[in-house]
């Protein structure tokens, strides 16, 4: 008999070999091993995470090398628990990291087959597209707007009034665009989802279709997600012969088709309204608003552009309804967010929980601090716009408006971990860089503002003039928040001030002490 | 078949789509490894609009080049998360090894190298991409074991 093994096939795992150790499972057991490429299960700290299931029971191993291979097998890994070896994590639900969470939109994630139609089916999918196939466009919508979900790309508006906007338009024909883009440094869950369950997030734009009105969606996805893009391409055709897309969803008559196209390593271009210029085969120039997407969107149309996570959110809340959502979190903040932990981190990977715990438990409990063993200094949470917390505030609820209180933001839920040998000087001229390089290029005062504030940087590190450059740091940072067209230039400064606001002496004795 | 041809039949292949740009550039891009001089012209008439407009969305985004990238395109990431492990010394290496800087290509023609700003790697940085093979937990030592392998192993496919 053979017994069953999962190896992912997500991008991190291949990252760390897990391909070359499936082959070697293969090569060595080939008549006594199945292996099923299954997504990750976000503890990336220990991919290549193999699994064997036992009878129905799963127990982990990790982070296995190929040089583990050969001595798990030797040891019998195939037949029986090898508790001896150091890689033996225990039966993978059990382990506290994953234990913790409240998988809702994660569930499947690295359980299934990614691409196993039979899988998704057993584990829950299809029944949010069965019970909206049964409501009206409006008791959708209502129902969404009912979960309190909000959009997860970073803005967090709320879910069910654009939804409402784009059901009420009129126009030839709608869209739907699943925003794709992943930009933010420090967040790989919209990669996770696409490739460990693609399905649920291909289920959530059909749903988001018959909510309303529209009959085609794209999935904006960026360029350096190559792997995400196999999956995703796969899983489409996959779901067109499975009535999940297609002329008749499950048979229903209704019709609903959606396709990937590839974006092109623009950072911009995760804005909405540059997204959609770039869809339209254009430069990806952001568009002034209004008019809003939902209204004039893509080719003009009335169109929903959501975050893969919050399509993906959507099948459990049709499924489970709203109540059961909008239950979970914390204030406004209702639901679950896939955090991530990310950059100088023992445990990272993915924490689906709950909104309304603190920054604290996540880098602690869940991080276990730092993967250099020395001690943290700061986080930057919500990608490249958002603020440095000191350890002084990692005892904030991860809520939407508790951050927003002490001008940070927690955007896609990307959590990146710095050690003391970081030199934040460094990190807040990465700010302004990162922005002239990316800005799309429309206005002033982030186009040109961004190299300004480099070289403002630059000056205040060689101890030039000092005070007077902070002063005028601080001015060009006030231009940029007030006057930039959109988040990008608008944003820029909110790295940059809170490095001013609690890492200020590193920024400014940068020149005089060497940075380790 | 001819570039010019190679080209032509890309265009019709896509040309049908919605904004059909920016998958007709990617798709002469993956055939040819870069966006060859010819293409721009071809693309402009079939699509009506002008040269310029083309160029004008070639050159918005990072990732058209117009010209050919190392057999092993090389990227490093350069953004946060990477840089809380390193990545800063890490690029510093990279550049050194391969005595290039961003945006060229080593005289052999083996390997280019191009900044990229996240990789979705970020729990297991820093992280490096060669061609659509991503390496996480990078180090100096391990990219020099990857470059000298790659190289290798092209050796071995020209002999
Ligand atoms: C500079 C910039 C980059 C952005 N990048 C992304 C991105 O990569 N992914 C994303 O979903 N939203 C991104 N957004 C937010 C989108 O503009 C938009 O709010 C979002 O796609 C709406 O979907 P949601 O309501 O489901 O979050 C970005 C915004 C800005 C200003
Ligand atoms: S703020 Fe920057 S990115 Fe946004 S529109 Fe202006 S120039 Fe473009
Ligand atoms: S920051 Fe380097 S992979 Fe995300």
């Amino acid at each position: 008999m053979s017994t069953r093994l999962f190896i992912p096939r997500d991008t991190t795992a291949l990252s760390l070999g897990a391909d070359e150790v499936a082959d070697l499972f293969l090569a060595q057991a080939s008549d006594s091993c199945d292996v099923v490429r299954n997504g990750t299960r976000g503890m990336l700290w220990l991919e290549p995470l193999v699994e064997v299931d036992y009878e129905g029971e799963r127990i982990a191993y990790g982070p296995v090398d190929v040089t583990d291979v050969a001595p798990l097998l030797a040891q019998g890994v195939l037949d029986r628990p090898v508790t001896e070896s150091p890689l033996y994590q225990g039966p993978t639900e059990q382990i506290p990291f994953l234990a913790r969470q409240q998988r809702l939109t994660f569930a499947r994630c690295g359980v299934t087959d990614p691409l196993s139609i039979d899988d998704y089916r057993h584990h829950g999918g299809f029944t949010g597209l069965s019970k909206a196939l049964t409501l009206d466009p409006q008791e959708i919508v209502d129902c969404v707007t009912q979960s309190g979900l909000r959009g997860r790309g970073g803005a967090a508006f709320p879910a069910g009034i654009k939804w409402q906007t784009v059901l009420t338009a009129s126009g030839d024909r709608k869209y739907i665009v699943c925003n794709a883009d992943e930009g933010d440094s420090g967040t790989f869950a919209d990669r996770i989802i696409m490739e460990g369950d693609p399905f649920v997030v291909i289920e959530g734009m059909a749903i988001a279709g018959l909510a309303v009105g529209a009959e085609h969606g794209y999935i904006y996805l960026r360029e350096e997600y190559p792997n995400a893009k196999l999956i995703l391409d796969e899983a489409i055709a996959l779901a067109e012969s499975a009535g999940l897309l297609g002329d008749s969803l499950l048979g229903s008559g209704k019709t609903f088709h959606c396709e990937v196209r590839l974006a092109a390593g623009a950072y911009i271009c995760g804005e909405e309204t540059s997204l959609l210029e770039s869809l339209e085969g254009k430069r990806g120039l952001v568009r002034a608003k209004p008019p809003l997407p939902a209204i004039e969107g893509l080719f003009g149309q009335p169109t929903v552009v959501n975050n893969v996570l919050t399509l993906a959110s959507i099948p459990w809340i049709l499924d489970s309804g709203a109540a059961g959502y909008a239950a979970l979190g914390y204030e406004r903040s209702k639901g679950t967010l896939a955090f991530q932990l990310a950059g100088n981190i023992k445990q990272g990977g993915l924490v689906e929980c709950a909104f309304g715990l603190s920054l604290k438990e996540l880098i602690e409990d869940f991080g276990n601090s730092s993967f250099s063993g020395r001690p943290l200094k700061a986080a930057q949470v919500g990608g490249p716009l958002g603020a440095y917390l000191p350890y002084s505030q990692w005892h904030l609820p991860m809520d939407y408006e508790a951050f927003a209180q002490v001008d940070a933001m927690i955007g896609h839920g990307g959590i990146v971990v710095f050690d003391d040998s970081a030199d934040m000087g460094e990190q807040a001229r990465f700010a302004m860089e990162f922005c002239k390089e990316e800005s799309c290029g429309k206005c002033t005062p982030c186009r040109i503002g961004a190299t300004r504030g480099v070289e403002v940087i630059d000056r205040i590190r060689n101890n030039q003039d000092v005070s007077n450059n902070l002063t005028l740091l601080g001015d060009l940072c006030d231009t940029m928040r007030d006057g930039s067209l959109c988040a990008m230039g608008g944003l820029t400064p909110v790295p940059v001030r809170s490095i001013m606001k609690h890492f200020g002496h590193e920024l400014v004795s940068a020149g005089k002490e060497s940075s380790l | 078949m001819t570039e010019r041809e190679a080209i032509s039949d890309i265009i019709d292949a896509h040309r049908h789509l919605e904004g059909s740009l920016l998958p007709i550039l990617h798709a002469v891009q993956d055939r040819f490894g870069y966006l060859p001089p010819n293409s721009n012209r071809l693309i402009a008439d079939a699509l009506r609009v002008s040269e310029a407009d083309v160029h004008g969305v070639i050159s918005f985004y990072h990732y058209f080049r117009q010209r050919p990238p190392g057999k092993h395109a090389v990227s490093v990431c350069r953004a946060e998360a990477c840089q809380a492990q390193g990545c800063r010394q890490l690029e510093a290496h990279i550049k050194t090894r391969l005595g290039i800087d961003f945006h060229d290509v080593t005289d052999d023609g083996q390997f280019s190298l191009e900044p990229v700003y996240c990789l979705g790697n970020c729990a297991t940085g820093p992280t490096v991409r060669v061609n659509n093979t991503i390496y996480g937990r990078m180090s100096a030592e391990k990219v020099d074991r990857l470059f000298e392998r790659l190289a290798v192993d092209t050796v071995r496919l020209l002999s």
